[in-house]
């Protein structure tokens, strides 16, 4: 009967989360999406806590030390949740990830070593199922953890974003699935816990191995790759406990995040194998990197002050400058007092800008821009041919007209924000250095271009000042 | 070094070299400046505004004498004489036009910059007076156009009737051309425009105006950025273009030049006779000999049916303060460049393109005409290649549809191998599976790309559920068992409620206008 009952609620749960998610894809419904996220949560946990008192031999030690160990993870969450700074966003989320991945690997052991009383003894295929299934979850789990733990690191600037190069990666990353492969078919033969814990080890290495190789301009794919895994993570956990609102769940994040880094690879125009196997113009050695474009006209910042207010339409096309600087406060101090004098502020966010899908979104609502200034890309760009100014805070390969222009070069195809169609190009940045493609980006020399070199907090400001 | 500027003696002349804001500049770079007293007086610039800019004002002679000479105007024989033998001199000297007067300049040992003489590439715009000065040129010649038209330009509807718009009739898209098409669609006019080279349609366009057409052959793009002379064919093409053009114009105006050599004439006195009475032509090219048969350089003349030819050859030196601003800028650039170290030491260095451009004279040497510089933006396209086959179809980038259906028949296959071994509760936990990659498929495809991050985060904190497992594990007797899956728990709850509250926090920044 309780058993029943606890279905109904998973079955409650599960549908709430499609619930939420669907919530999530809209402005209008996005809060309500987040509040029947936490209600199908709330019943999914209360349904197991209850279930998993009723099955224990000690059901009071039980509840107690399940509502401590809440109890701790929850006040670790919800102190992350309130301090952290929207431009530290994508580390957290990636850290995040890893515990999803963590959690998966101790599960898997767990299942390992004392398989669940209602199943009863497992023999012969379906035991062998049940076996695959521990492998596989504390594979996946593995994979997930390092790899989060790593893409956390990256994002944080804790250890280099530049990728990893370990001569013959391809093949160390094959040797290690062939291996895996091989502790399987071993651990399903002997039932041993020696191929697993190996297996575990090498996976760990894999998933760090994985994103270490995988530079820093990559990583909102990568950060969504690994969304997806831990859902993948959770579904496999699913399986191994024959709980299928763990299935659905895992599928439903699993199926997200492999949509967004599609999204995301879109966006690159790169394959998303090529992603994965790491490298972002390291390969393309083809193109000449000192191609001479002429000199750049660099401006200060009262005479971008005296542009943007002659100016009818201005698009500010931010990028992970912005984030790096923290300048946007000011620059939404400046879009506020440009739209008092009558001048019409659009914001074109290019799809992989920042480190994690949406970033510059996040960051601009967080400083009070007003969502509906805020433009895709496609929609950016029909606007910018109009468009009397167009400053460029911090964003580089996002931007460069080599993408349409030049074959030869390794964002070649790429779909940019095409700032240069506008009358008046002012880019931001800190020096001449080039993006994370590793890639001299032209539009700087071009005639309509200025560059404004300085840290973007601090030039936004003085611009502010001399509006 | 020390740096003169000369008050312009050429009649008429009304813009100085430099301003005081330009030289504040100067000194900066580790110059000084004397200023001939009385330089700035036409282009609104007194000497005292020099005097705290930091130069000293003094008599022409020491201005003449100077290390440096900065003039707008080629020095009369009189100033020529006053150069000092290894002194610089940077003015328009129209090279091209005044062979005698570099071998005068040769003479001497001056080394002379003709300022009009930059090549055309992006690294040196911003030394080129010729753009600078056509820019102003352009925006001069509507308002005189304005001021000899007898309507208005804007189009209006009004009690009294209603006013058409004035058209406008552009010659010569050039830095002048362009120019004067935006000053003209910025006071209402209709504006149509013409050129020789077809790559500047575009440019044309964006500057509000339509483009009209001459060339019908697409090769004919020049490499050095300035138009050629044209073709017989072309040429009459061209004629027939701006005659049809001009008799439906209120106002034309023409820019068109050809470097070293005379003004075509586009417009023949037959095209004036065709005109409307009242209509206005501003021939920007009078000084080089006009586009127009009747121009009359330097002057406004009717013709015979009562349109007026205004064919001023001073056109920026009617906006001498601003004229002189960007003059004076252009020169703060050049001098820059030739002073790497900012210790206001002259270094001429003749291989680099710019400078070895602009240098006509230098050690008694004549240096004009310089080696070509090609540079135009649009490569001009190969002439001889066929066109591509077209029906050729693309090979390799289709891959057959076949290998994707034996790849699905495989995995169908082997999934069945697979089912068909297995427990029935594993197919119905695989078929919910199933389902929801679908159904997660379907949902998340629409979502806004401005809610990525509130989604990643949210579907983390979602698969938080795998706590539901490390739950059901915590009642385990095993201690080791225990340990492990209250580990779990503590990491996946941290992931639930950090997730929500992420969430939560993320989605209430977001606002729409109304709420600001």
């Amino acid at each position: 009967m309780s058993l029943n009952l606890v279905q109904a609620a998973y079955i409650v749960a599960a549908v709430l989360f499609v619930l939420s998610l669907a919530g999530l894809s809209r402005h209008e419904t996005a809060r309500r999406g987040n509040v029947f996220g936490i209600i199908g949560m709330a019943i999914a946990l209360t349904a197991t806590i209850w279930l998993a008192a009723e099955r224990a031999e000690r059901p009071g030690l039980t509840l107690a030390l399940i509502i401590a160990a809440l109890a701790v993870g929850a006040s670790i969450g919800l102190w992350r949740a309130r301090v952290v700074q929207m431009t530290g966003m994508p580390q957290l989320i990636a850290m995040l990830h890893s515990f999803v991945g963590i959690a998966a690997v101790l599960i898997g052991y767990n299942a390992y070593l004392a398989p669940d009383p209602l199943t009863g003894v497992l023999t012969g295929s379906a035991e062998t199922i049940h076996l695959v299934e521990v492998f596989l979850g504390i594979f996946i789990g593995a994979v997930t953890f390092t790899g989060s733990v790593v893409a956390a690191l990256k994002l944080s600037a804790r250890i280099n974003s530049n990728p990893l190069m370990l001569p013959h990666r391809h093949l160390l990353n094959l040797m290690a699935l062939l291996a895996s492969a091989g502790l399987m078919v071993w651990f399903v033969m002997s039932h041993a816990l020696l191929p697993l814990l190996l297996m575990t080890l090498i996976a760990l290495a894999f998933g760090w191995h994985l994103v270490a190789s995988i530079g820093g301009g990559d990583m909102p794919i990568v950060v969504s790759m690994l969304n997806s895994y831990s859902g993948w993570a959770a579904a496999a956990a699913g399986f191994l406990l024959g709980n299928d609102l763990l299935i659905i769940t895992g599928a439903l994040v699993g199926s997200a995040g492999a949509i967004l880094s599609y999204l995301m690879c879109q966006g690159m125009n790169r394959s998303f194998i090529s992603v994965i196997a790491g490298g972002f113009g390291t390969e393309g050695a083809t193109f000449e990197a000192d191609q001479d474009y002429g000199e750049h006209r660099e401006s200060n910042a009262g005479e971008v002050a005296e542009l943007l207010r002659r100016a009818k339409s201005v698009v500010i096309t931010p990028g992970y400058g912005m984030a790096v600087a923290r300048a946007q406060a000011p620059v939404a101090d400046l879009t506020s007092r440009l739209r008092k004098q009558g001048i019409q502020v659009r914001f074109g966010i290019h799809p992989v800008a920042g480190r994690l899908p949406g970033h510059m979104n996040v960051l601009l609502a967080e400083a009070r821009v007003p969502y509906d200034l805020v433009l895709g890309l496609e929609e950016t760009n029909e606007q910018l041919p109009d468009a009397d100014v167009v400053l460029v805070i911090g964003a580089n390969d996002t931007v460069n007209p080599a993408a349409v222009d030049e074959p030869g070069s390794p964002i070649a195809g790429m779909p940019v924000l095409e700032v240069w169609k506008a009358r008046e190009v002012v880019v931001l940045k800190r020096s001449m250095a080039s993006g994370y493609a590793g890639v001299q980006n032209p539009l700087f020399f071009r005639d309509n271009t200025r560059m404004l070199f300085g840290d973007a907090k601090d030039v936004v400001e003085d611009v502010v000042r001399l509006l | 070094m020390q740096i003169g500027v000369p008050r312009e003696a050429t009649p008429g002349e009304t813009r100085v070299a430099a301003t005081p804001q330009t030289v504040g500049r100067l000194i900066a770079l580790g110059h000084t400046v004397t200023v001939e007293s009385g330089a700035g007086e036409l282009a609104s610039y007194p000497d005292e505004l020099y005097a705290e800019a930091g130069a000293t004002i003094g008599p022409s002679p020491e201005v003449w004498g100077a290390d440096l000479v900065v003039a707008i105007d080629p020095p009369d024989p009189e100033q020529l004489d006053q150069l000092r033998p290894g002194a610089y001199l940077a003015a328009q000297l129209g090279p091209g036009q005044h062979p005698d007067l570099l071998e005068a300049l040769a003479e001497r040992g001056v080394t002379a910059l003709a300022m009009d003489a930059v090549p055309r590439i992006s690294r040196a715009q911003t030394l080129d007076v010729l753009s600078s000065m056509a820019n102003l040129g352009g925006y001069r010649a509507v308002i005189e156009a304005a001021n000899a038209y007898g309507s208005v330009f804007t189009g209006q509807v009004t009690a009294a009737g209603s006013v058409p718009p004035a058209k406008v009739f552009v010659i010569g898209t050039g830095v002048a051309g362009l120019a004067a098409i935006g000053t003209a669609s910025s006071l209402g006019a209709v504006v149509r425009a013409t050129d020789i080279r077809p790559e500047t349609a575009e440019q044309v366009e964006s500057m509000g105006a339509e483009f009209v057409p001459i060339a019908l052959d697409p090769n004919a793009t020049s490499t050095d950025g300035y138009a050629r002379e044209m073709g017989e064919e072309l040429q009459r093409r061209a004629l027939e273009v701006c005659a049809q053009e001009c008799a439906a114009a209120d106002i034309v105006i023409t820019t068109a030049l050809i470097p070293g050599r005379p003004a075509p004439k586009l417009v023949t006195a037959d095209t004036v006779a065709a005109m409307r009475p009242g209509s206005v032509l501003v021939d920007m090219a009078a000084r080089n000999g006009g586009n127009c048969e009747l121009t009359e350089p330097g002057a406004v003349r009717t013709s015979d049916n009562g349109v007026q030819i205004v064919g001023y050859t001073d056109l920026p030196a009617r906006l001498p303060t601003q004229a002189s601003q960007l003059f004076g800028t252009n020169v703060v650039n050049l001098i820059a460049l030739l002073t790497p170290n900012q210790d206001g030491q002259l270094v001429l260095d003749l291989d680099d393109e710019v400078q070895r451009g602009l240098t006509v004279t230098h050690e008694h040497q004549v240096l004009w005409p310089p080696p070509p510089v090609s540079v135009s933006s649009t490569p001009p396209p190969a002439p001889s290649e066929p066109p591509a086959p077209a029906a050729e179809p693309e090979t390799g980038a289709t891959r057959d549809p076949r290998r994707g259906y034996v790849a699905m028949g495989l995995a169908a296959v082997l999934f069945a191998l697979v089912a068909s071994v297995s427990p029935p509760s594993f197919l119905g936990h695989f078929t919910v599976f199933a389902l929801a990659v679908i159904v997660g498929f379907y949902v998340i495809s629409h979502v806004t790309h401005a809610l990525h991050t509130p989604l990643l985060a949210e579907t983390n904190a979602i698969s938080g559920i795998i706590l539901v497992g490390a739950i059901l594990q915590v009642g385990n007797e095993d201690l080791l068992v225990r340990s492990l899956a209250l580990a779990a728990t503590v990491v996946a709850s941290i992931n639930v409620f950090g997730g929500f509250a992420v969430t939560g926090r993320m989605l209430a920044m977001f606002r729409r206008e109304e709420s600001a």
